[in-house]
């Protein structure tokens, strides 16, 4: 079967990010076992396997289907809550710490993909700004709830309050949620291996996604709506699946990443987080999933790098992140890069043609 | 029901029904179609009937409302008056979607393409609906997935041979040359698989030799799938030769309709486009 | 009368929303993109008039001059190094160059000012109170200076746009720039303006916002930047009677949210009040809905 020039380039660049991850997990795992790995290091490895994650799983909704979110790191928080709800809960009767992980992260993902729906059905009715601004509301609205919740758990099962603590636990109760105390001693099972799996399955989910009917529907959507509808592609159901797949691989990454802490606050997962993870996606390159994780990684470890700077560092890393963004759209080294690319593109499709639409002169 | 179907029934008029089409009954029925923007009649009182494997031509001054009627029949825009029948059903409630699963397909003035997906993925694109497996099949790589995606590969090279264009499968739309974007809408239009097809200046922007070889496929496209294709075109020399009936559309209403013999001797129709002659 | 004093706070609070609002709206009506880095630009203002009225020790009024013309070169600087080169970018990429200014602006903030929170000394004394309804209804004077800047700046911005030839040509390239270019208009030096009176527009915001708030700290402009923010597409972003009833409306809201249902939330439930209003209207209250051409 005659394989297309296109498709071929695109798997193997796939195969080339897995490998790289593959690759990434060996180094570390040798670093590790002759004790090359400083301590520090060891700390951000979990880390950076979670926002890998999340810049995979937001470039899904950035770069495939081409909706601006600011409010991603709302999931993950979705995903830390209730995975973490979850792996307490499951302690008194599980001892084997990767089953409590795994199920802290699949009703992390599953949470978040539910919160995902909810948010997607009203959120993706809107367009461009508009679309941005709306879920970086739905991402405070997040933490604002998260901020004012108690969930505890004793013999009788689970308590939950909004506001204030009327839990009333039993006194062997523990609360797993404490309000704006946050997540209190979450079991620290989240491992390096796990989180490398985790960022496996993202990427096999995210790729075989984009290379089947779903993935085509949705990007054609983004390159044009109009022209979609016209073809028959249901526009609300495949963008509310990106999002909904995209929210839950986020629901998975936060409950990982909480998971390697001993406590973490809703205001971990605010605005600053979201805009943290759009820096990884922009700077990897849009529907660029190797770059995304390169991005993620690079970014993790840069301001720990950074440290002999001390104070300066955060100053540095704004700096450099606006250099990075003037240098890679100079028009100069942009055609310089793009010269080999086809010239013959057509004339501007928005020309105007036969004025048949009265609509828009009104 | 009924008495709707009945009100229609009574206003609709005599079909320009091929002999070729073995039911007689045509494809599309406007009756009495019209919107208005604001208070403007951009297309009013519009009734128009295409058979079954049907050529047939929208011509008019620019201006004239010619692509609102197929965003009318498309439901970019909802009409404001009259009944579209599609193969006898009504359309009325539909959105652009369910119209194209009912049968409708159209290509755009200015060219729509998803540029960044091959041409291969843009006719992939338009079989969504015909396809079966789910995300989850699709993520997991479920045999059904194998399967349609197989199918799928091989249909979208076969509707890409009609007009040569399978030795591109696996460039980037965006990339084309611009005759060549024009017949991957049509090919995109066509995977759909409609019952009329859609047309919006196919020959926009061709050279003669480029217009002579288009026209051979829309009628070789007419006679594989046997469907009817309604067209807008200013080149006349297309228009007058693959059109088998023929309406003029000025100011949003129309002034003539017939065989491209009639429409060319039509005082009304000659006066649309060069004017009224001034009387000296 | 509690009623009516949380209403006049929440008029209060909503000028200045609104006062940033305009700031928002008017970059994003003329160069289409959503300035993150506007909230800082306030914070900035608010640490300029401090230093001049408190280790200085001039007069409000001169404080208040000196913020606006620091922020409105420090808004032309802005524009001029970090968006002019990126005029023809892809929008995700100027929208993270804005948000590389906010961080910058919030650190070199830290870096020269601290994070010690220092307490502002408000233009107006504190405590001095207008009292109504024998005693009834007490309104701070910040309070009623806040509402009345916001309405002046309102007046003269409205006028400005409409009647000046700077105004008209502002206008004209946020319908359309490279038409109002063919007109000889220089749209270089509109967009300039549109962020010199945004960013002077700012460091008002920011003396009035630490008057009746007056703890500054280098991220005071981060939360009310993102309101002022949601106030703007909540009127309809690049309109500016959207940005004064979406600023009012969200000031309004968040007070009596605070008053009647719980302090907690109340930045949640403005966010909710937000979505809602936009799925009911997608462009906002006062915004326009642009139809795409088929």
């Amino acid at each position: 079967m005659k394989r297309s020039m296109t498709s071929r380039r695109t798997n193997l660049m796939n195969y080339a990010t897995y490998l790289l991850v593959i690759a990434f997990f060996a180094v570390i795992t040798v670093m590790n076992s002759s004790g090359n790995l400083s301590s520090i290091m060891k700390g951000m490895l979990v880390p950076i396997c979670a926002y890998s994650v999340m810049a995979v799983s937001l470039n899904l909704t950035v770069g495939i289907l081409g909706e601006l979110s600011l409010g991603h790191a709302g999931f993950m928080s979705v995903g830390a809550f209730t995975g973490v709800t979850a792996a307490v809960a499951l302690g008194n009767h599980v001892s084997s710490a990767p089953v409590r992980l795994l199920v802290g992260m699949v009703v992390g993902a599953i949470f978040a993909a539910i919160v995902g729906v909810l948010i997607g059905i009203p959120v993706l009715r809107l367009k461009g700004d508009y679309l941005a601004i709306v879920t970086l509301a739905f991402g405070e609205i997040i933490k604002g709830i998260f901020n004012n919740l108690y969930v505890g758990l004793d013999s009788r099962g689970f308590h939950i309050s909004l506001l204030s603590d009327t839990t009333n636990l039993d006194p062997d109760g523990t609360l797993i949620i404490g309000g704006p105390m946050g997540l209190k001693s979450i079991p620290t099972i989240a491992t390096f291996t796990s989180g490398i799996i985790l960022l496996l399955i993202t990427l096999v989910v995210v790729f075989h996604l984009v290379n089947s009917r779903t993935g085509r529907a949705v990007m054609a959507i983004r390159d044009n709506r109009i022209a979609a509808e016209s073809i028959g592609i249901n526009v609300t159901k495949y963008k509310l699946m990106a999002f909904t797949v995209s929210a839950a691989l986020a629901g998975a990454a936060g409950s990982l990443f909480a998971m390697n802490y001993t406590t973490m606050v809703a205001n971990k997962f605010d605005f600053n987080t979201s805009i943290l993870i759009l820096v990884f996606v922009v700077l990897g390159g849009q529907g660029n999933m190797m770059g995304s994780i390169i991005a993620a990684s690079a970014l993790t470890i840069l301001p720990e790098a950074l440290r002999s700077f001390s104070t300066y560092r955060m100053l540095v890393y704004a700096i450099v992140l606006i250099l990075v963004m003037l240098a890679t759209n100079n028009p100069t080294l942009k055609s310089f890069f793009s010269r080999k690319k086809k010239t013959d593109v057509p004339l501007d499709p928005d020309e105007p043609g036969d004025g048949d639409e009265g609509k828009e002169a009104v | 029901m009924d008495n709707k179907t009945k009100l229609v029934e009574a206003r609709r008029e005599k079909a320009l029904v091929p002999e070729r089409d073995y039911d007689k009954s045509p494809i599309l029925e406007c009756v009495n179609l019209g919107i208005n923007f604001g208070g403007l009649k951009a297309v009013d009182d519009f009734n128009l009937t295409i058979g079954r494997t049907e050529i047939a031509g929208l011509i008019g001054p620019n201006g004239a409302g010619k692509t609102t009627v197929f965003n009318l029949l498309t439901k970019v825009y909802q009409p404001t008056t009259g009944t579209i029948l599609l193969d006898g059903k009504d359309t009325h409630g539909m959105n652009t979607i369910q119209v194209n699963h009912a049968g409708i397909a159209r290509t755009f003035q200015n060219i729509r393409l998803f540029n960044n997906l091959t041409v291969e993925e843009n006719v992939k694109a338009a079989m969504d609906h015909n396809m079966s497996y789910n995300l989850f099949e699709g993520i997991l790589r479920m045999p059904r997935y194998w399967k349609e995606e197989k199918l799928a590969h091989e249909r979208a090279l076969e509707l890409l041979s009609i007009f040569h264009m399978e030795n591109v499968a696996g460039v980037k739309a965006g990339s084309l040359p611009y005759g060549a974007q024009r017949r991957l809408e049509i090919v995109r239009a066509l995977a759909t698989n409609p019952s009329l097809l859609l047309l919006d200046e196919p020959a926009a922007g061709m050279n003669p030799s480029e217009t002579a070889e288009l026209m051979a496929n829309i009628r070789t496209i007419r006679d594989t799938f046997q469907i009817a294709v309604l067209l807008i075109e200013h080149d006349m020399s297309l228009v007058m030769n693959i059109c088998e009936g023929l309406c003029v559309l000025n100011f949003g209403q129309i002034i003539a309709k017939g065989t491209p013999e009639d429409i060319q001797a039509n005082p009304a129709v000659i006066e649309a486009y060069l004017g009224k002659q001034k009387e000296a | 009368m509690t009623f009516l004093s949380f209403l006049i706070s929440g008029i209060s609070l909503g000028s200045i929303y609104a006062i940033i609002a305009l700031g928002y709206t008017m970059v994003y009506g003329i160069a289409k993109m959503l300035n993150f880095a506007h909230g800082d630009v306030i914070m900035v203002g608010a640490y300029i008039c401090f230093f001049a009225t408190s280790r200085y020790e001039m007069p409000p009024i001169v404080g208040i001059l000196l913020a606006v013309v620091v922020c409105t070169i420090l808004g032309i600087v802005i524009e001029k190094l970090a968006y002019k080169p990126l005029r023809a970018a892809p929008i995700l990429a100027v929208l993270i160059t804005a948000i590389g200014v906010s961080y910058f602006l919030q650190n070199a903030a830290l870096l020269l000012w601290s994070s010690n929170p220092k307490v502002f000394k408000p233009i107006v004394p504190t405590g001095s109170r207008i009292t109504l309804f024998d005693g009834q209804l007490s309104i701070s004077v910040i309070t009623l200076v806040t509402i009345a800047s916001c309405i002046v700046i309102m007046i003269a911005l409205t006028t400005f746009t409409s009647k000046s030839k700077m105004g008209k040509a502002m206008r004209a390239c946020s319908e359309d720039k490279g038409a109002a270019q063919l007109m000889g208009i220089n749209v270089n030096a509109t967009i300039s303006l549109t962020f010199a009176i945004g960013s002077g527009l700012a460091a008002i915001a920011g003396v009035l916002l630490c008057s009746a708030y007056p703890t500054l700290v280098p991220t005071t402009g981060a939360m009310p930047g993102i309101k002022a923010f949601t106030a703007a597409v909540f009127g309809g972003i690049g309109s500016i009677p959207g940005a004064l009833v979406g600023g009012i409306l969200l000031g309004v809201i968040e007070i009596f949210a605070k008053a009647y249902i719980t302090t907690q939330l109340s930045d949640a439930i403005c966010f909710a009040v937000l979505i809602v209003v936009l799925l009911v209207k997608p462009a906002g209250l006062l915004g326009k809905q642009i139809r795409e051409k088929v």
